[in-house]
């Protein structure tokens, strides 16, 4: 056994110094990240009522799978960091076995090659499992090396990384793989990467752009050239982009009321409930809508590093930090296409969205961070 | 020792780097939420109110509610034209994902006609708004109803749409009259208020259809209403009604049209009835008629080929684009120019060898009668339609002071009120001659114009409007055809001036004659003029075809026919009150008292006897035909 693993044993097992442990810690749930995300879900569902035209079926779709993904956070809250330290490499390379199998006999849906099917049982897309499995193996990799780390070590990340990343963005699945890649970035950022390694990989990124679009699948190209300009095709490609602008700047402060946004009810606007649905809370709700959306996500990022920064071991840090951070980015890019400020990715806005993989994973993430919270070893006073 | 050292990792250090990142993170993630927010707030506040005139330009869509079209009916209220639901197919491109492939399965489905196509692709362009519907086809049947219903899913943006549609009921008799209505054209839609005309597809193109457009088409109103995406209407929010075209009552009797239609009996020509008090058109009759109800939809090619070839030429109204030679009608008028100007007295007598001869000249006019009438004087004259009396007469009289004349009476000018493209007819002068010709007038030429020949040109609506004044005693009534819009009655404004003789009296000689040429010994017309039971009066006409036209073609027997006289015959009763004038022509039938005396005389005796069934009859007649059409 190696000095760090056993020095985390010793942590889970010092019972010997001991507090009283408040009844959240003992069934190993933060009460404010738990609040802050309940308030989020139950945000999303009203929404989600107005945007699925007042399907009540589908809210309850929703809750169902809200009732699995907090399970699976609670579930997850259980688990010692220890025990999901241990898992890392599995869960890994089980994650990138997935891929492989999708690359060679995947579902296709959506036109593109995403979903894994054992028939009868689940039918799930490995690049969701990837998303937690990437930070949690380039954190536990990190874990055993000193920080910030040096350069051999960044290139292992780099393999680590660019190996899943590269087989999901053949999926094709550039948003996915872009949210996979930043959840490895954020571990290195946050593991101390220095600003001279950063600058230069920046440059090395904006190098690997023409690379990167001479890759790109036609339609994947067509919706940056749409973002640049989305009146050059209205009817076409550019009205996503151009109805979800006009939902929501129609919005205008207050908002329209509740299922009362034209644009979302008299269905102006494409994939209202799924990737789209924040421009119906604009719509709706407005400013204000936005607003305080945009302030309860803010505190749940707080909530987050704070996590991580109490976090006790480097394995805990760098997974929490990731896990929030990537977060962040997922509503970033979500709000920043639906507004109009970045190209249309498939990024839906995280537990708000209608659709169950995306939201399992980020409240199993959560329950991540709840456990490395409330497993910590409690200091003498 | 050294490379184990490495390995050692620097937990403070670590916990250090780790919060100033963490720190440095949440300060990137305040300020790229703070980048949202700022792209909000430019949405929602800055930009707010060009994307609510967007939002509400998506949903909101304006449509037309195209107006309802007055009804025609006759004096009596009997139906003349009416609208009936028919269904329409149309479409709205803007919702078509591919045209061509949407025409091409239409037409299968509909099982029309491949070229028919091309057609639909044609009337696709013709709208005047962007996501307006455009009409492709009228009349769909119920199998074509059923089998666009059927696969409606593939046709989106392809309507089935309830309308009605213009339907005139005894076509063939009313066709002239009421013209018809039809497609509008582009032409037509150029010129068009485009909000009026906005729902409306069809427009008035000829008869009292054209002439009151404005009135029977009314006011289109409008409906604001909600679609959704696909274009689908959710709700009214706000609409004005269209204001309904006016009703107009004619003043053509339909049992009186029905009757004179009847007696034409197919033949060309055309009867043409007026109420000389009031200048109302009771009957205005061209034949043959035509089917007007094929224009309405568009009519084919092939029928239309057919009218257009027709030697009959039923497309031509002759009641007032027929100009003919008014023939010896004109005697009664030409007898009054000749009192009026002092050329002639009552009872001063020419001498008829049977022919006229121009001072100087050795060229013989000849009298109808070839053997001449011997001495006559205007009296008799006018009875037995002496040529030479008018040859002198008109040779004094001059051919200016004649036209002059004429003029008074209506001849050579458009007098009527409300009848869509009425022609003028021709009234010759000295002046017209040297303008048209570039010639002097020849007295040679006056002689015609003397008999109603020659130069002399007149529409049958303008003899029977010429008799309707005689009748009147000079007094001028406009002729029309609406009696009544909306409940009001028309009194047209006086067109021209009222005739006032130097003797009044002159008129009383004027309806004797006119009388005896129906009851006198020597009348031209007296063998339709036994039993009288009114005092009629009336003037036999003869007009002789001199030429062929050029592009009628040779043909031994139908020369033969073509080149008969026309039989013309005007006439008013009963001379003491008059209740109708009118004029019949029958195109090549040959002398005017032997075969358009004896029309004239069923018409007034069904007008005038109240126990004549005749009107009834032709009345119930159009109904059984309307029984047989429905069938």
């Amino acid at each position: 056994m190696k000095p760090n693993e056993s020095a985390l044993l010793q942590a889970s097992r010092g019972r010997a110094i001991k507090r009283r442990r408040s009844v959240w810690e003992r069934i190993h749930i933060d009460p404010w990240l738990l609040g802050l995300l309940l308030v989020l879900l139950a945000s999303g569902l009203v929404v989600l009522y107005s945007a699925s035209g007042q399907r009540l079926a589908v809210v309850e779709g929703q809750v169902m799978r809200f009732g699995v993904a907090l399970s699976a956070m609670v579930v997850l809250a259980q688990l010692s960091p220890i025990t999901l330290y241990r898992w890392s490499l599995p869960l890994y390379l089980a994650g990138l076995a997935m891929l492989v199998a999708v690359e060679i006999m995947g579902d296709i849906g959506m036109g593109a090659q995403r979903w894994l099917v054992i028939p009868g049982v689940v039918r799930f897309q490995p690049s969701e499992l990837m998303k937690l499995a990437m930070p949690m193996m380039v954190a536990a990799y990190l874990h055993r090396r000193p920080l910030p780390p040096g350069l051999k070590d960044i290139l292992i990340c780099a393999v680590i990384l660019a190996v899943p990343v590269v087989l999901i963005a053949k999926q094709p699945d550039l948003g996915t793989s872009l949210l996979v890649a930043s959840a490895a970035v954020f571990v290195l950022l946050m593991a101390g990467l220095s600003w001279r390694l950063i600058g230069c990989l920046a440059v090395l990124a904006a190098a690997a752009l023409p690379l990167l679009w001479l890759n790109m699948h036609a339609y994947q190209r067509q919706r940056v050239l749409t973002f640049l300009n989305p009146e050059s095709d209205p009817l076409g490609a550019g009205w996503n982009i151009i109805q979800s602008t006009t939902a929501i700047g129609s919005g205008g402060i207050g908002g329209k009321g509740w299922t009362q946004g034209t644009q979302s009810q008299l269905e102006f606007l494409p994939e209202r409930h799924t990737d789209f649905i924040v421009a119906v809370l604009g719509e709706e709700f407005g400013l204000v809508g936005m607003l305080l959306i945009l302030v309860l996500y803010l505190m749940i990022v707080m909530r987050g590093l704070i996590i991580a920064n109490r976090a006790q071991d480097t394995y805990g840090r760098l997974v929490a930090g990731s896990i929030t951070l990537t977060f962040f980015i997922y509503l970033f890019v979500n709000v920043g296409m639906v507004s109009g400020i970045l190209p249309v990715v498939g990024v839906p806005l995280p537990l708000v969205s209608f659709g169950g993989t995306s939201s399992v994973t980020l409240l199993a993430g959560f329950g991540i961070l709840m456990s490395i919270h409330s497993h910590r070893r409690l200091l003498p006073r | 020792m050294r490379k184990r050292r490495e390995t050692l990792k620097d937990t403070e250090q670590e916990v250090r780097v780790f919060r100033n990142r963490s720190l440095l993170a949440a300060l990137v993630v305040v300020l790229m939420t703070g980048g949202l927010v700022a792209r909000l707030v430019y949405l929602q506040v800055v930009q707010h109110d060009i994307y609510i005139t967007r939002s509400d330009k998506n949903r909101v869509r304006v449509e037309p509610l195209p107006p309802t079209r007055g009804l025609l009916l006759d004096r009596n209220g009997m139906l003349l034209a009416e609208n009936r639901p028919t269904y329409n197919l149309t479409i709205v491109p803007e919702r078509v994902d591919d045209l061509e492939e949407t025409l091409g399965l239409l037409v299968d489905i509909l099982g029309l006609p491949e070229d028919q196509a091309r057609v639909f692709k044609e009337r696709s362009r013709q709208r005047q708004r962007p996501f307006q519907p455009a009409l492709l086809m009228s009349e769909l049947n119920e199998k074509q109803i059923a089998k666009l219903a059927i696969n409606r899913y593939r046709l989106p943006g392809i309507e089935v749409e309830a309308q009605l549609l213009r339907y005139y009921p005894d076509t063939d008799i009313m066709s002239h009259v009421i013209g018809y209505v039809g497609r509008i054209n582009a032409e037509e839609l150029a010129s068009l208020d485009k909000g009026d005309y906005a729902g409306t597809h069809f427009i008035g193109k000829t008869g009292v259809e054209k002439e009151y457009e404005a009135v029977l088409h009314g006011e289109a109103g409008l409906r604001k209403v909600e679609t959704n995406a696909r274009g689908r209407v959710l709700r009214e929010l706000g609409r004005t009604d269209p204001e309904p075209g006016k009703d107009i009552v004619l003043t053509i009797d339909k049992r009186l049209q029905k009757l004179a239609y009847q007696l034409l009996d197919g033949r060309r020509g055309s009867i043409v009835a007026i109420e000389p008090a009031t200048g109302e058109i009771l009957a205005m009759v061209s034949s043959p008629g035509f089917d007007s109800n094929l224009f309405v939809t568009g009519i084919s090619y092939k029928d239309y080929r057919g009218l257009q070839n027709d030697p009959d030429l039923p497309l031509y109204n002759r009641a007032i684009r027929g100009q003919y030679p008014p023939a010896s009608t004109v005697k009664p008028y030409m007898a009054l120019a000749g009192l009026e100007n002092g050329v002639i007295t009552p009872k001063e007598t020419v001498y008829d060898p049977g022919y006229y001869k121009l001072p100087g000249f050795e060229r013989r006019y000849h009298n109808w009668l070839r053997w001449g009438h011997g001495r006559v004087d205007m009296h008799r004259a006018i009875v037995v339609s002496n040529d030479t009396y008018f040859y002198n007469l008109a040779h004094d009289l001059g051919i200016d002071r004649l036209a002059e004349f004429m003029h008074r009476f209506g001849f050579g000018e458009e007098t009527s009120a409300d009848v869509y493209g009425a022609a003028s007819g021709l009234m010759p002068s000295s002046e017209w001659k040297r303008e048209r010709h570039g010639q002097v007038w020849f007295p040679g030429e006056t002689l015609s114009v003397g008999i109603g020949q020659g130069y002399w040109l007149a529409t049958p609506l303008q003899m029977a409007t010429a008799m309707s004044v005689l009748a009147n005693r000079g007094e001028w009534v406009t002729p029309h055809l609406a009696k009544r819009v909306d409940g009001e009655t028309i009194t047209p404004p006086k067109l021209k001036e009222d005739i006032e003789l130097s003797n009044e009296r002159w008129w009383n000689l004027i309806d004797s004659a006119l009388e005896d040429v129906m009851t006198g010994s020597e009348g031209t017309a007296r063998r339709s003029g036994q039993d009288l039971a009114y005092r009629m009066a009336g003037k036999s006409g003869t007009a002789q075809v001199f030429t062929l036209s050029n592009d009628e073609r040779y043909n031994a027997a139908e020369l033969e026919e073509r080149l008969h006289d026309h039989a013309l015959f005007t006439a008013f009763a009963p001379i003491e009150n008059p209740q109708i004038a009118l004029a019949v022509i029958i195109e090549n039938a040959g002398g005017g008292s032997s075969h358009a005396a004896p029309l004239a005389r069923q018409i007034l005796d069904a007008w005038l006897l109240p126990d004549d069934e005749r009107l009834d009859e032709a009345g119930a007649a159009t109904e059984e035909h309307e029984i047989h059409e429905t069938e």
